[in-house]
């Protein structure tokens, strides 16, 4: 109770000293949300009603979903990040489990060696993977194949991070009960260990899925000049065509597209509790 | 109780756990547990209690020793083909399922071998999985005894902890194990549910059969439940035995000082079945032999208070303070004090005076009289033992000897010896052994691992760091474990003995 009071003591003595209450004190984020969250997104929504000639239109719109090739790029970014993803679960949940499990990765030193590259700039990472994979020959097989290594290699750490965090804050007696009542190890971490970890998964998932479908830097960087994703059409319309108007109308859609992955991914999360048929 | 038959239904034989940091957690444990017995291992935190039962589930492998079960080895058998289930200290109930899902965790698992007649009358064996029905039936019979009817699908997150611990103790009953381990189960939760949860416990052992292991580090639970008590400390087992005797007749100062409240005084035998403590000399019950330093335990509420001149002993009453079921004093008696547990408040300068009969006084053979290791002497005429290095006085072993400068020993007879190297024994009383807080004053460092109240005097252990050498020590100052300390002997209380015939 007492430390309760001073507590309170202090704080009233620390508003009253910069003469600022919590509300005045939240206007700088305030303002900060306006210029660049709120004002830019209703930007962005004007433009794509807009017709050239000014007018409320929804003809940007029906040019998107009438044109083989924006639908196209839109399939193939999909499918891009679709494939990326999936590789890097692949890859990611062994690794996190390793990781949390294993004493080489005593004071995390292990993990810092998969976090380290994402400290270095990415254009040039994607540049040093390109060559390397010049060097092997992998590169000449396929651009999709190109782009997708190339993505996996960016964008692996922010799948190991999430899971390796979930599993290494599990109860490992819910481990040892499993065991306990009976199931094998297999059936341990299907039944157990799987289930508990699929929050983990699913904000991996978030990290991964969406900025894959934008990130043309690297379908520019190993796709040969070859494969447009989303993200490049958006650029080029404000860009190279100047037609802000159909730009804008992409990235409302592509925000659509976003919000509803995040929607399926974030009914994952509030399931976990009864995630455990998968 | 009549169900405890004497078949042994788990040994353990010379069972040692050594973690990787070399710590000792369970030193060479030989135990039995019969069929249908209810058997606490009791003991403090770090006593190995938790680690033997983790061996005993399968968790963690022995390093040494083996574990039976039913006459057959199942020391390296993992925990999911051992026909045991465990309670565990924080419930660890599947948070991603429901209270039904749960329960049914280890039946849905299960294969059963069924019986089938062919078509000609044959019989033949078939490996299922046990059908739905069967198993919803179980699962509401498991919640049924844990009066948890009617939660099926209520999430885990929901419950209190009372509740979560019945879905826990449900889980693993409903497998029907052979043995049912207990980990701390009640520690999570409060006084009152804690005495309910015990009685219940209780109850359920003496309905179902099930043999109980259980861990606990509180005595009255131990005393409450079990029907053996396994008392532990440093990895090793201390006594083993029913309640009663446990408390009545503790084996050693240990034991009578973790199991509920006690006075131990230090003691002598002073004639058959007499002994002598705190100035008087007591009839007793138990035979030790003549002139022997033994421990002496005798109850608080095993002694009654009479007004000066009544009984044996007289003494000022110094404290006195009210705890609900009796008043608990405390009398001076010479420099000694005497906990007295009575329902008839004496104040504070009373005089007065206590009668303990025959019967009340437990006698134990005294663990340390003295302090003996195995030590060598150095080129400085010092000598290494117990982790440390002391001053002494090496002309005791040679009557009439003497040093001369250089170092070297000269007998009566006039031989000169060199005694660097030479192995010996060393002893040193309890009260010949001093402590400081300042590292450098003496010749070993460690740190204080148990005290232990004896009256007027405390004896404590102080443990050295690298070779783990003990130090008993009696000292009226007060000390808290885990100081840190350094001993220092007196160089001519340090007796030293030698191991054999030194070369010339």
């Amino acid at each position: 109770m007492r430390k309760e009071k001073t507590l309170n003591n202090e704080r009233t003595a620390g508003s009253v000293r910069f003469g600022f209450s919590r509300r005045q004190l939240c206007i700088p984020y305030g303002v900060f949300l306006l210029c660049f969250v709120i004002i830019p997104l209703v930007l962005i929504v004007v433009y794509a009603f807009r017709g050239n000639d000014g007018g409320f239109t929804l003809d940007n719109f029906v040019k998107f979903f009438s044109s083989t090739t924006t639908i196209s790029t839109l399939i193939i970014s999909v499918l891009l990040a679709l494939a990326t993803t999936i590789v890097c679960v692949i890859i990611a949940y062994p690794l996190a489990y390793i990781l949390a499990r294993s004493n080489l990765n005593r004071g995390g030193t292990l993990l810092m060696l998969f976090i380290v590259p994402m400290w270095i700039n990415f254009v040039l990472r994607a540049m040093a993977m390109k060559d390397l994979l010049t060097l092997t020959g992998i590169f000449g097989i396929n651009n999709y194949l190109n782009v997708i290594i190339g993505m996996v290699y960016d964008y692996v750490p922010f799948m190991i991070l999430p899971i390796y965090t979930v599993l290494t804050k599990m109860d490992k007696s819910l481990v040892e009960a499993s065991l306990d009542l009976g199931a094998s190890p297999l059936k341990t971490f299907t039944k157990v260990t799987l289930p508990l970890s699929m929050p983990g998964i699913a904000s991996g998932i978030t990290m991964v899925f969406m900025p894959t479908m934008t990130c043309y830097v690297i379908s520019d960087t190993f796709g040969n000049g070859l494969i447009t994703i989303i993200g490049k059409l958006i650029d080029e319309q404000f860009t190279a065509f100047s037609n802000w108007n159909f730009g804008s109308a992409m990235a409302m859609i592509l925000l659509a597209i976003m919000l509803i992955s995040m929607w399926v991914t974030g009914s994952f999360k509030s399931e976990d509790t009864r995630g455990a048929n998968l | 109780m009549s169900k405890i038959t004497n078949e042994k239904l788990i040994e353990l034989v010379d069972l040692t756990k050594e973690f990787e940091d070399g710590m000792r957690a369970v030193d060479n444990v030989n135990l039995y547990v019969r069929r249908g017995e209810f058997v606490t291992f009791l003991g403090p935190s770090g006593c190995g209690k938790t680690t033997t039962l983790r061996m005993i589930a399968g968790f963690d492998t022995p390093t040494s020793g083996k574990i039976f079960l039913n006459g057959q080895d199942i020391s390296n058998l993992p925990p999911n083909k051992r026909p045991i289930n465990t309670v565990f200290q924080r419930y660890a109930l599947f948070p991603h399922y429901n209270v039904f899902d749960n329960v049914a965790f280890g039946l849905k698992l299960k294969k059963i071998k069924v019986t089938y007649q062919d078509k000609n009358g044959k019989e033949f064996e078939r490996v299922e999985k046990l059908s739905k029905k069967v198993i919803v039936e179980k699962v509401e019979k498991a919640l049924k005894m844990v009066d948890l009817e009617g939660f099926e699908k209520r999430s885990i997150s929901t419950l209190s902890g009372g509740q979560q611990q019945r879905v826990a103790i449900a889980r693993a009953l409903v497998n029907e194990p052979e043995i049912l381990l207990l980990d701390e189960p009640l520690g999570a939760l409060d006084l009152k549910m804690r005495k309910d949860m015990q009685l219940e416990l209780k109850e359920m052992h003496k309905k179902l059969g099930i043999t109980f292991i259980y861990v606990t580090h509180d005595q009255e639970e131990a005393l409450t439940m079990s029907d053996t008590i396994v008392v532990m400390k440093d990895g090793v087992i201390q006594q083993v035995g029913s309640p009663t005797d446990i408390y009545n007749e503790p084996k050693n100062s240990f034991v009578a000082d973790f199991i509920g409240e006690s006075n131990i005084f230090s003691g002598t035998m002073v004639d058959d079945k007499k002994v002598k403590f705190i100035g008087t000399t007591f009839d007793c019950v138990d035979d030790f032999a003549k002139n022997e330093k033994v421990d002496v335990v005798v109850r608080p509420e095993d002694i009654f208070l009479m007004d000066e001149d009544k009984g044996q002993v007289k003494g000022k009453i110094i404290s006195s303070i009210f705890k609900g079921m009796h008043y608990e004093m405390v009398m001076l008696v010479g420099k000694t004090e005497v906990v007295i547990q009575d329902t008839i408040e004496r104040k504070v300068g009373e005089k007065v005076s206590i009668i303990i009969k025959p019967n009340d006084i437990h006698i134990m053979a005294k663990e340390f009289s003295s302090n003996k290791y195995d030590g060598y002497i150095t080129k400085k005429n010092t000598v290494c033992f117990g982790d440390g290095e002391f001053d002494c006085d090496v002309t005791q072993l040679y009557p009439g000897s003497f040093l001369d400068e250089e170092g070297y020993l000269i007998t009566a007879e006039g031989d000169k010896i060199d005694l660097t190297d030479v192995d010996v024994t060393v002893e040193v009383g309890l009260k010949d052994i001093e402590i400081s807080d300042d590292a450098e004053l003496g010749g070993a460092v460690g740190n204080i691992v148990s005290i232990i109240y004896k009256g007027d005097h405390y004896q404590l252990i102080v443990r050295t760091d690298e070779e783990e050498e003990d130090f008993v020590v009696d000292t009226e100052y007060t000390w808290n474990e885990n100081d840190r300390v350094s001993v220092i002997i007196p160089s001519e209380k340090i007796k030293l003995a030698l191991k054999q015939e030194t070369k010339r």
